[in-house]
């Protein structure tokens, strides 16, 4: 499962960082190592802004373990089918639920402002922590994620947002765990959780 | 306890929603459309999904240019795949072909209905009206029953191994 994890998020490193050349993403072959180092370079400083005008960043959400999805508000379909989702582990976790953070941060901040944010979030039924930042915090954010994201203009003048649709779980220190796909079941998807809570 | 309220209003919401979620269609010409669905929305978002599932009773493919609804500014028709972990999501601009004798579900993951431009919040428990205008068929009138987001049905797994 593990390795599995690693092929994936640096596929997606690897497409996140293409342009930047000689950018050193790590091998995943499978071994201790490589799945140290890997980890190593993800989960590293952010700085976001909250509904509530506040700095959310690394440190601030060190001590908790925490959940992250990247997406818009105007995404119709795998951003609220995913904090949906995350909203019903969640709730089937039971007391232990509220021993991680839901953290949805928008990569469309010229649309979603933070107030726009936290409306948003209030859908889900579960506190989430809605968040953005201007183009250069959220480059910072991405890269500690291993997201990729991109504008892309569509007829009549308006754009759409392609972007990575797995969620990052990250432990109480600010670690990389392991991500969760948009198409994995709901019985991993748990699993998954527990393993940042437990 | 501020997040309370919050948690009661959507044990609320679901509670309402349960209710209205009987099959409803509408059949125009060769073309049947049935259960068609949205997403409720936060006040101020300005976009929403619709769903639906459209058969194609004829012998000639039909398809679905487009529409309108007194909510939004548009409503267009988007297709939505998955790439390397990466959703890309475009639009329709040439229709989507509904085969003669088939069946095409818009259903997350998949193809959907896009109201861009919201004048309004899509509230759950309401009815969102809306015009659907197909090659052939002409214009069918729809009613979209908004859920919650937290009610969304999972999405439907067509995934190999991971």
């Amino acid at each position: 499962m593990a390795r599995i994890d690693a092929r994936w998020k640096v596929t997606l490193a690897a497409l996140a960082l293409a342009p930047l050349a000689a950018c050193g993403a790590p091998k995943a072959d499978g071994n201790a190592t490589a799945q140290s180092s890997y980890a190593a370079a993800f989960g590293g400083p952010f700085a976001l802004t909250a509904p509530d005008g506040k700095t959310v960043s690394n440190e601030t959400l060190k001590g908790k373990p925490y959940a992250i999805f990247f997406g818009f508000t105007r995404c119709p379909d795998v951003c609220p089918t995913t904090l949906a989702r995350m909203a019903r582990l969640r709730q089937q976790l039971g007391a232990d639920g509220n021993k991680f953070a839901i953290v949805f941060v928008s990569v469309d901040p010229e649309h979603d402002k933070p107030a726009d944010i936290g409306r948003y979030v209030t859908l889900f039924g579960t506190p989430v922590i809605g968040l953005t930042g201007d183009k250069a915090h959220l480059a910072q954010a991405v890269k500690a994620f291993g997201v990729y994201y991109e504008k892309v203009p569509q007829p009549g003048g308006d754009y759409t947002i392609d972007h990575t649709a797995s969620v990052t779980l990250m432990d109480r220190d600010g670690g990389f765990v392991t991500t969760i796909d948009h198409a994995e079941s709901d019985a991993n998807a748990l699993a998954k959780i527990k393993r940042i809570i437990s | 306890m501020k997040l309370l309220p919050r948690a009661i209003l959507a044990a609320t919401l679901s509670l309402a929603i349960a209710a209205p979620l009987v099959a409803h269609g509408v059949s125009k010409g060769a073309i049947t459309i049935s259960h068609p669905w949205a997403r409720e929305t936060a006040p101020g978002q300005s976009a929403g999904g619709g769903f639906l599932t459209i058969t194609n009773k004829g012998k000639i493919v039909d398809k679905l240019v487009g529409g309108s609804t007194p909510v939004a500014r548009q409503l267009q028709i988007h297709t939505m795949s998955m790439d390397g972990g990466i959703m890309r999501m475009r639009q329709l601009t040439d229709g989507l072909a509904i085969p003669a004798g088939g069946t095409v579900e818009l259903k997350p993951g998949s193809y959907h209905v896009m109201f861009i431009g919201l004048t309004q919040p899509l509230k759950a428990g309401t009815r969102v009206p809306a015009t659907l205008e197909f090659q052939h068929a002409g214009k069918v009138q729809v009613e979209f029953a908004v859920q919650p987001v937290t009610a969304s049905p999972a999405m439907e797994h067509h995934h190999g191994a991971h």
